[in-house]
């Protein structure tokens, strides 16, 4: 065991960051008022409303009527993470083993774990910080009890940067699994069938 | 020994001879894969995976000895199947339960499974229900458990309580067929699995000293704190090296930090672990972790009431759990504002080593726990050796079991634990106030008469006298008898009676009046009868000699006389000396402080009762870091300045910005580290340069070690004698922790949370018709006060104690210097 990390004692709060060159902000409620002006009528404005307008006219529209028609989505799409249940007893499927707290690529998953009345390993929290999530699904594959998986929600507009989905967020609500509405996941970590895996003797 | 030359997988190696060629790969970085084995304990050959080729033949690496020229190979196709195999039984039926299982990430089997590339299972047995069990704070499942008995080693080898052994497991016998089809070892290695489970040796809990080093050797995640279980992953953990905050053996630890939940990013301390091939700690420094001053926000108003009551005050009084740099700051605070500093368990410590270097002739005594641990015949005087310094008792149980030691034990409690280290190893249960008998008789027995002071030599002369006893032999004696035997007369076929004489050797018991040279210092020490012949059984082959000496020594009334009698020994017998100090950092408080005798009119308290407290209690008037939140050095019983670091932050004041705003200033508290007084053996290096870890080859690389240093002395060896009258006979109280305890920051942490009372056998409270939970009134010559009682079951004896964990008891108002005093107890 080697002390070296212990003996940075840059122990000034801000140390691990510095201000970036931002002009100033305006104080007084006049200057506020300039600035609001100033950005109001900028010329871009009008280029933008003016393609809207060319568009509009042409009454030819391609899109999708988003939010209130929305493009069905591939199995292998990774969007906000879910955490699945047992089909049979309705158990939470997650045992805490951590593997995907440890391969995440951002840092960004967090759990409390406890003992249990049953001397089982509960999870009591699970978090994943989106705002630095990359989506890249190494939890989803790394788990060994499919529990945690990517879902199909993607909308997740903030107003925090920082914005977490929490346990209860993700996990599969009671009367949703009753009711037969969780899915199985066929996407990224799903299991295939693989040749290569043989069955383990057993004496009995 | 001599150093040779051996050649491992083509690699010229140098090693001792006789080294076992584990120890020597290792030592030379090596890789040879071994589960059963651990440092500095007996090979038990469970696992049988460190199988190698040495000069052509198959020996197991953990107990084959190293000789001049062996050619060790480490690969061949024989060996490797082999150990494929094991690895296969291992994982015969192993939970597959990594994803919960604690010791994942760490385990050992994991590991070698992956290293040896266990990809396909060919063996199989039925399984057998195996239910896991509570010890208390330890936790076991036996499904887990894969039968290394490294927790039976470590437990009976180093511990000393070998509180566990095999049960039967109940399991079917294996297959018939796995004999012809699989490699030998490993159907050796299973069959003996196959049979058994660890149990307890008290039935179904453990009954022990709680050191927890069986969970901390435990390869898997079969023994497992209980406090710990399932509340984080092995490799969340930053491990931040320290060194034990709680007794003077100032183990090197590691705690194991993360936040403390999801809501919560402030750190936390999960667990302590230890490098337990080279260190074992205790249930105190394992288990006493969370003993910090939590949720302090720097307090102008306490502070400024500080900065007042440090210009008002005359003394600081303190205790020696804080770092050397807090004592030097304390030091130079006295410089500067002219305090007295009161520390009166370091000051005797002080005064101790004075008396010592006095005749010896140098600063420091000369041994140190290493030594302990490679002698063959130890002597323990003057400390209650199972909790003062549960490391020395570790030392000296590893002595007697793996060197063929011997030992004595003097102290006035008899204990059961140190009465099961060994059986070469007699206690004296001698009266209090004898201690100078033991010391003496150490000099009688040991010393070399002809060097000796002659004085000295007829002081011991006049316990010696002769006498006459009677003793019982057995003879030999020739009896000749006349027997009357019946013979057929062929002739006349009848039957005659023949008279014939016959010659028999019978056994006789004869009294016979013999001369013998009987010592009455035995007799004061209470030794058991015969000793003299037990002595001379214990000495046979005995090579390096070990004396521990403790605090009822640096307490005793004659102490300097005490110190004195130690330097002879050391000088006149083979004996190398250790002295126990008390706490974390006496020995360091002790040659740093200068310690005043007498305290003034106010007093500032730093940890301890005063007119104004510093406290890392929490209970003070200003608030101050505790030991695993603060970066310095304790110097341990080794004489060595090992540095611990930040574990957890704090966000308050420290002695050193009090220090700071009274003049005596520095940026930091570690600047101080490279200022500790060289003229009292420390030395000028810079805190951050302080390396703390061990080798693979088990050297201890940590901090640095004193410098022990000349000292005038003159001629004089003159001890004093002593007075038998002096035998403390009638009912007396001894000042001591009961174990796992220490000082009120072990009582802090959660796990050892637990109220003091007067502690006693259950030998005493039987014949006193005392029962748990009652309440008693110890009264002493110097107070009296009402606690209640608990048993330990770990002393005999008529012998109760009063601890100094429990804040609330002040149990040293009850005694005077030394650690007994006379009591007399009644229910109230
Ligand atoms: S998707 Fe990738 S970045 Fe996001 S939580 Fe999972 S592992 Fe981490
Ligand atoms: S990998 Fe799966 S089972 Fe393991 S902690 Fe993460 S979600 Fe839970
Ligand atoms: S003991 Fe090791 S192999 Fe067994 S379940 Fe625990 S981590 Fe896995
Ligand atoms: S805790 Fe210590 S004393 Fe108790 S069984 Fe384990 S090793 Fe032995
Ligand atoms: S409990 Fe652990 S140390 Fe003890 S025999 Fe089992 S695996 Fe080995
Ligand atoms: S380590 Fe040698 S037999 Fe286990």
């Amino acid at each position: 065991m080697h002390s070296e990390p212990l003996n940075d004692r840059n122990v000034s709060e801000h140390s691990a960051y510095y201000y970036v060159d931002i002009e100033e902000y305006p104080t007084t409620g006049w200057d506020k008022f300039k600035q609001v002006v100033k950005r109001t009528f900028r010329g871009e404005l009008f280029v933008g409303l003016w393609v809207v307008m060319r568009e509009m006219i042409k009454f030819d529209i391609h899109t999708v009527k988003y939010p209130l028609e929305k493009l069905p989505i591939g199995p292998r799409y990774r969007a906000v993470h879910k955490l699945l249940r047992l089909w049979e007893s309705g158990y939470e499927r997650c045992i805490g083993c951590g593997l995907c707290e440890k391969i995440c690529i951002s840092d960004c998953i967090r759990m409390d774990t406890k003992i249990d009345e049953n001397s089982r390993k509960e999870v009591t929290e699970y978090s994943i910080n989106l705002g630095r999530c990359i989506f890249c699904g190494y939890c989803a594959e790394v788990c060994p009890e499919l529990a945690i998986v990517h879902g199909q929600r993607y909308e997740n507009g903030s107003e925090q940067r920082a914005h977490f989905v929490i346990k209860d967020d993700m996990l599969t609500p009671l009367d949703f699994l009753t009711s037969g509405q969780q899915a199985e996941y066929p996407g990224f970590g799903a299991i295939t069938p693989n040749e290569s895996v043989t069955k383990t003797p057993l004496a009995y | 020994m001599n150093e040779i030359t051996i050649t491992i997988d083509g690699k010229q190696v140098r090693t001792q001879e006789g080294e076992y060629i584990l120890n020597a790969a290792r030592a030379n970085g090596i890789f040879i894969p071994a589960i059963c084995y651990l440092t500095r304990c007996s090979p038990t050959l469970a696992c049988r995976i460190c199988l190698v080729e040495a000069d052509g033949k198959q020996v197991y690496a953990c107990n084959a000895k190293a000789k001049m020229g062996m050619d060790i190979n480490t690969k061949t196709p024989v060996i490797e199947e082999e150990k494929r195999a094991i690895m296969e039984v291992y994982d015969v039926n192993h939970p597959l339960e990594c994803g919960v299982c604690d010791q994942s990430g760490e385990c050992e089997l994991q590991n070698y499974t992956l290293e040896i590339g266990v990809d396909k299972q060919h063996y199989s047995i039925a399984d057998t229900h195996k239910p896991a069990q509570d010890w208390g704070l330890i936790h076991y499942d036996p499904a887990l458990c894969i039968m290394c008995e490294r927790c039976i080693t470590v437990c009976k080898d180093m511990i000393g309580d070998a509180a566990l052994s095999t049960v039967a497991r109940g399991s079917e016998p294996l297959d018939a067929a796995f004999k012809e089809s699989m490699p030998k070892d490993a159907y050796a290695m299973w069959n003996k699995l196959n049979k058994s489970l660890i149990a307890p040796n008290a039935g179904d809990t453990l009954d022990c000293t709680n050191c927890g080093e069986c969970t901390a050797v435990c390869p898997v995640g079969a023994l497992v704190s209980s406090d710990y279980q399932y509340s984080s992953n092995a490799w969340e953990h930053q491990q931040i090296p320290a060194t034990c905050a709680h007794c003077s053996a100032g183990c090197q630890i590691s705690y194991d930090i993360k936040h403390t939940d999801i809501a919560n990013p402030e750190a936390k301390i999960y667990r302590v672990k230890n490098e337990w091939n080279y260190v074992s700690l205790c249930g105190a420094g394992r288990y006493g972790y969370d003993f910090q001053n939590s949720n302090v926000t720097k307090n102008p108003v306490a502070f400024d009431a500080a900065i007042k009551a440090f210009k008002k005050a005359d003394t600081i009084a303190f205790t020696s759990t804080i770092t050397n740099e807090e004592a030097m700051i304390l030091q130079r605070l006295k410089e500067k504002l002219g305090l007295k500093l009161i520390n009166n368990e370091a000051r005797v410590f002080k005064n101790f080593l004075d008396s010592y270097s006095a005749v010896s002739g140098q600063s420091l005594y000369s041994g140190n726990l290493k030594e302990v641990h490679e002698s063959d015949f130890v002597v323990s005087i003057g400390t209650a050796l199972k909790t003062d310094n549960p490391n020395a008792r570790f030392a000296m149980n590893n002595a007697l079991s793996m060197n063929k030691g011997a030992g004595l034990y003097f102290h006035p409690i008899n204990d059961p634990v140190i009465e099961d280290m060994s059986k070469n190893l007699t206690q004296f249960n001698h009266a209090p106030m004898m201690e100078e008998a033991a010391l003496y008789l150490m000099l009688d027995l040991f010393g070399d008469k002809t060097a000796m002071p002659s004085i000295t030599v007829d002081y011991l002369k006049s316990f010696h006298s002769l006498k006459t006893v009677t003793v019982e032999e057995s003879v030999d004696e020739k009896v000749t008898e006349t027997v009357i035997k019946k013979v057929l007369n062929e002739e006349t076929g009848v039957e005659e009676e023949v008279s014939e004489e016959v010659t028999k050797t019978v056994k006789k018991k004869v009294s016979k009046e013999i001369e013998v040279d009987e010592n009455r210092l035995l007799d004061l020490l209470n030794a058991p009868t015969g000793f003299a012949e037990t002595l001379t059984k214990y000495l046979a082959k005995k090579e390096k000699f070990s004396l521990m000496v403790g605090p009822d020594l640096y307490t005793h009334p004659n102490s300097a006389n005490c110190a004195r009698l130690v330097a002879l020994i050391e000088k006149y017998t083979a004996f190398n000396v250790t002295m126990i100090p008390n706490l974390a950092n006496t020995l360091g408080v002790a040659l740093i402080c200068d310690l005043d005798e007498k305290a003034g009119e106010y007093t500032i308290g730093y940890n301890t009762a005063g007119d104004f407290t510093l406290s890392a209690l929490g209970n003070g008037d200003l608030d101050m870091p505790a030991l695993n939140q603060q970066e310095g050095t304790l110097t341990s019983i080794d004489k060595r300045v090992n540095p611990t670091n930040v574990a957890l932050p704090f966000g308050g004041y420290t002695l050193n910005d009090v220090a700071s705003a009274l003049g005596v200033s520095a940026a930091l508290s570690v600047d101080y580290t490279v200022q500790l007084p060289v003229s009292a053996g420390f030395k000028a290096v810079e805190f951050d340069t302080l390396p703390n870890h061990y080798t693979n080859a088990g050297e201890e690389v940590r901090g640095y070690v004193l410098d022990t240093l000349k000292v005038f002395c003159g001629k004089d060896e003159n001890v004093q004698a002593f007075d038998e009258k002096d035998a403390m006979t009638t009912s007396v109280v001894y000042l001591a922790n009961p174990v796992l305890q220490f000082t009120p920051f072990t009582a802090r942490a959660h796990q050892l949370n637990e109220e003091g009372g007067l502690y006693a056998s259950s030998e005493f409270m039987s014949s006193n018709g005392l029962n748990l939970g009652d309440n008693v009134r110890v009264k002493t010559p110097k107070g009296e006060i009402v606690v209640s009682v608990i048993n330990d079951s770990k002393i005999n004896g008529d012998i109760t104690y009063l601890p100094t964990f429990d804040s609330k008891i002040n149990s040293q108002a009850l005694f005077g210097d030394y650690r007994f005093s006379n009591v007399t107890i009644e229910k109230v």
